[in-house]
């Protein structure tokens, strides 16, 4: 089905299943533990082996020399691969550094071999046995002392390097009223809670791996690549995913491990990465130095914005694409933006929830409240006096929907934004110094191809598969909704498959594409099976209702289970999109609200409350919705507040990598959170007349707590995270 | 290699263990009951808590054979879904997860909070050790913060822990 002009009224818009806030169908399952995640499969194949990863304990050089006698004679041993026996490996098209490193070394903790045992503690311990003689090389590790010696890149996603209109330097030079700040974003974890993990067996030379991964057909297509086998070799199953969040977007070490492991034992391997190895064997949200320059009027109209961003990354790596959102989000004639891109010989940066506009909000939100300061007026009148309902780079191209206004005009009005005093320091709740801070929030709608099969049978229940993956999101549960409403059944009726690459092939998760593009997906199978089931009746498809378990048209009505007859029924489609996207710029838009408390003594900041107004076309499922928008509120007080991959810069690793060391927001960390979703329906994207909602939420919300640690203190920190070594000389506290 | 019985959720099993085995990978790997979940095996955030003799611990933290005669509960032992446990089937409610990973940890840990708050053994947040233990929100964050949901569901876990209890969020 091609979607090519806006939707008009459709099954979906009676809205019977679709748009109530339904529990996850899987939920059962998930709260008593049987729901089976990747390690966990024991199940599908006999006789599984164990795989542990030995990763470089140097960050650049090569291997001299590596020494397997000793955990080869260990107890249990079936095999070890390493590059030098592994045979030739091709490189995914997705990934930068290769997934077994040797004799080069591209990063620490690369995987450079796994100990495949009997057992898992015989793995771990011959593991330790492995002897490597390293030679190590001299590494780029400093983004901030590369930051004069970096590349133009050509993004492949996200925008040119380059970016201007009108002419920013007179206007900026000219303006009344100037901001020029610089702002730093840390490299950032995505620290899911199920490491990456997954189970390999061959039959003959057909592969299947059970895994944990968000892109089916991405992580099939590159492993077919790395293995030199035919991609119709490769089967990829991954029904339960613990977390992504970009980090398994791509495929990663224990896919190949597992496979190479397998392979040479002769018999299926389980591999999952070590807490301790994933932060430097995987990828990582990059850092960012940020350049923000605003000039405006006395009044507030901004008349030139500029926003320039250093990240780095390895050879082939991309730029973190910060500047994005302040090409779209604020008004304003003169504008510019630059992304420059470090060779650093770090990890693999790659994308984390939001990639580009999570680290640009981070900063571009503080540099609206420093210009709002500035000025004397409020940082939300300052916002809605600079929003623009078209693109300000290309005027006749209008928002299919931009709501950024309502968003701030009714969270300024729920969390009693009137009673913030303006001038920081002021408020005092005993010992706590008391502040608020507001951002907006914005993230891009992505709209692409996803495709769908669904069966119906003769009880009339209907069948859902894609290779659509449910990584906490919720697609389950919204892919049921859509089927249940399209073919007129209720939930209990539908049951959906996922996370199979014998699977039509879906948008996948990520990017927040995947709830709007995998129902649309399922909207245009749904509707090609109505047709079937129709033209079999003899009904005219255009006629026909169905509703309450019946096809009906005229007088004639028929059990949906008795169309389908002695046989399945069964209809493949994809959604595929046409111009919409280029016609208008499709994005999403909020509002946070945040209270901090710091400690007048100690500087220890809390978060007292928070608010998020979101604007994001159809809700499908409000109760899973605003779980994605809390959840990424939450992440957004991480690094607000704790998150930093700190760099070793001698020895090139970050060095908190566990959970203990990379701090993540805990129960403690984070007090009841306020969502509301404002009323929008977006028939410019999609039949869904959805959008994306997971990411948003992160959007911005890093910027609303530093703007209110500000509006407590009088102390702007623009290096995060925000932690109270930072505010302790500036508060000073005896 | 060490013979042992452990009791889990009231049944009695017989296992020869490498002694090396955690109680985590003696769940997952021998028993195959893999609703404990082992998310960093160093007792870092929580995933794999299991209620031992009534109070829960870090299960990748302590080895198999120093379990034998405890009584062990794992998520497994508290419901199933046709029958849900009420904690169980608050978070389903409240939407007390999203990958789910953590989700098993959260309850286990949250069915023991509520129990140690009913015997009244204070915490850090404790403000009072002579007044009976009240859940209050300081208290039931404080308790839960060894469980990590990196998708972060913890307003909603609290909403759903709250409910069983008896009291709002």
């Amino acid at each position: 089905m091609r979607f090519e002009h806006p939707a008009t009224f459709n099954p979906i818009d009676q809205l019977k299943v679709i748009g109530h806030p339904t529990s996850r169908i899987e939920g059962p399952l998930k709260t008593t533990g049987t729901a089976p995640y990747a390690y966990e499969r024991h199940n599908v194949v006999a006789n599984q082996a164990y795989g542990y990863v030995v990763g470089s304990a140097i960050g650049k050089g090569r291997i001299g020399a590596i020494d397997l006698d000793a955990a080869k004679a260990a107890p249990g041993v079936l095999a070890i691969v390493t590059a030098d026996n592994a045979g030739k490996l091709g490189k995914g098209e997705r990934n930068a550094a290769p997934l077994l490193g040797g004799p080069e070394i591209a990063h620490y903790h690369q995987a450079v071999a796994v100990v495949v045992a009997g057992t898992f503690e015989q793995a771990r311990a011959a593991a330790q046995l492995v002897r490597i003689d390293y030679v190590k090389g001299d590494g780029k590790f400093d983004l901030a002392a590369e930051r004069d010696s970096v590349s133009v890149p050509d993004p492949k996603i996200g925008g040119p390097a380059d970016t201007a209109v009108g002419d920013f330097a007179s206007a900026f030079a000219a303006a009344p009223v100037q901001l020029d700040a610089t702002y730093t974003t840390p490299d950032q974890g995505h620290a899911m809670m199920e490491p990456h993990a997954s189970i390999a067996a061959w039959d003959g030379d057909k592969l299947t791996v059970w895994t944990s991964n968000q892109m089916i057909a991405w992580g099939a297509e590159d492993m077919a690549k790395t293995l030199g086998i035919p991609r119709e070799n490769v089967r990829l199953v991954s029904p339960y995913i613990g977390g992504g969040f970009g980090g398994k977007l791509f495929l990663r070490a224990d896919v190949l491990l597992a496979a190479l492991g397998a392979r040479a034992a002769g018999r299926p391997v389980k591999v999952a990465l070590q807490r301790p190895l994933m932060f430097n064997n995987t990828t990582h949200r990059p850092a960012t130095i940020q350049r923000i320059r605003i000039g405006a009027e006395r009044d507030g109209k901004i008349t030139a914005i500029g926003h320039e961003s250093w990240s780095g990354n390895v050879s082939e790596g991309e730029p973190d694409m910060a500047v994005s959102q302040t090409r779209l989000l604020y008004a304003g004639a003169n504008r510019m933006t630059a992304t420059r891109l470090a060779a650093l010989d770090l990890p693999e940066g790659n994308a984390m929830r939001a990639p580009g506009e999570a680290s640009g909000m981070m900063a571009l939100e503080i540099a609206i409240d420093e210009l709002a300061d500035k000025l004397g007026i409020d940082p939300v009148a300052l916002r809605i006096a600079n929003d623009t309902q078209v693109d300000p780079e290309h005027p006749q191209r209008h928002f299919s929907q931009r709501q950024l206004v309502q968003c701030l005009n009714e969270g300024a009005a729920r969390f009693g934004w009137s009673k913030r005093n303006a001038k920081p320091g002021q408020v005092r709740d005993g010992r706590w110094l008391v502040g608020m801070g507001v951002a907006a929030a914005f993230r891009n709608n992505l709209v692409t191809k996803s495709a769908a099969r669904v069966r119906l049978d003769q009880q009339g229940r209907v069948t859902v598969e894609t290779d659509m993956t449910d990584i906490g999101t919720g697609s389950y549960t919204i892919i049921a909704q859509t089927a249940a409403e399209m073919m007129g059944v209720p939930l209990e009726k539908v049951t959906v498959r996922l996370g199979d690459s014998d699977f039509p092939v879906s948008c996948g998760s990520g990017g927040q594409w995947g709830g709007n593009n995998s129902t649309a997906g399922v909207y245009a199978a749904c509707t090609k099976l109505r047709e079937t089931i129709a033209q079999k009746l003899g009904f005219n498809s255009a006629e026909a209702l169905f509703a309450d378990g019946v096809v009906r048209s005229g007088n004639r009505s028929v059990p949906l289970g008795q169309a389908a007859g002695a046989g399945d029924l069964a209809a493949e489609d994809a959604i595929e999109y046409g111009d919409l996207a280029k016609t208008y710029q499709q994005s999403t838009f909020g509002a946070h609200f945040v209270e901090v408390g710091v400690d007048a003594d100690t500087a220890e900041i809390r978060v007292r409350r928070m608010l998020a107004v979101c604007a994001a076309g159809r809700i499908l499922n409000p109760k899973a919705a605003r779980s994605q928008v809390i959840g990424a509120m939450t992440m957004g007080v991480g690094a607000a507040l704790m998150e930093d991959l700190v760099v070793d810069k001698r020895h090139g690793l970050f060095v908190n990598h566990d959970l203990a060391g990379y701090e993540v927001p805990v129960h403690a960390d984070i007090p009841h959170q306020d969502m509301i979703f404002l009323d929008e329906t977006d028939p410019i994207s999609s039949p869904m007349k959805a959008k994306g909602v997971a990411e948003l939420g992160i959007c911005g919300v890093a910027a609303a707590v530093a703007n209110a640690v500000h509006n407590a203190t009088g102390v702007r920190v623009r290096e995060y995270p925000i932690t109270l070594d930072k505010l302790l000389e500036a508060l000073d506290i005896d | 290699m060490t013979t042992i019985s452990l009791d889990v959720n009231a049944e009695t099993h017989q296992l020869e263990l490498d002694n090396r085995t955690t109680l985590l990978d003696a769940l997952r790997e021998h028993l195959h009951l893999t609703g404990t979940k082992k998310g960093c095996d160093h007792g870092q955030c929580g995933a794999c808590t299991v209620i031992v003799d009534g109070r829960r611990i870090n299960s990748c933290l302590t080895l198999a054979v120093m379990h034998q005669g405890d009584e062990i509960t794992t998520i497994e032992g508290l419901g199933t879904p046709d029958g849900l446990h009420p904690l169980q089937a608050a978070f389903v409610e409240h939407d007390g997860y999203q990958c789910g990973y953590c989700t098993p940890g959260q309850i286990c840990s949250a069915v023991a909070v509520l129990a140690e708050v009913k015997a009244g053994i204070p915490s850090h947040v404790t403000a009072d050790l002579n007044a009976p233990v009240r859940l209050t929100n300081a208290e039931l964050r404080e308790r839960m913060s060894g469980n990590i949901c990196r998708c972060g569901a913890y307003s909603n876990i609290a909403e759903a822990i709250s409910e069983v209890a008896g009291r709002s969020a």
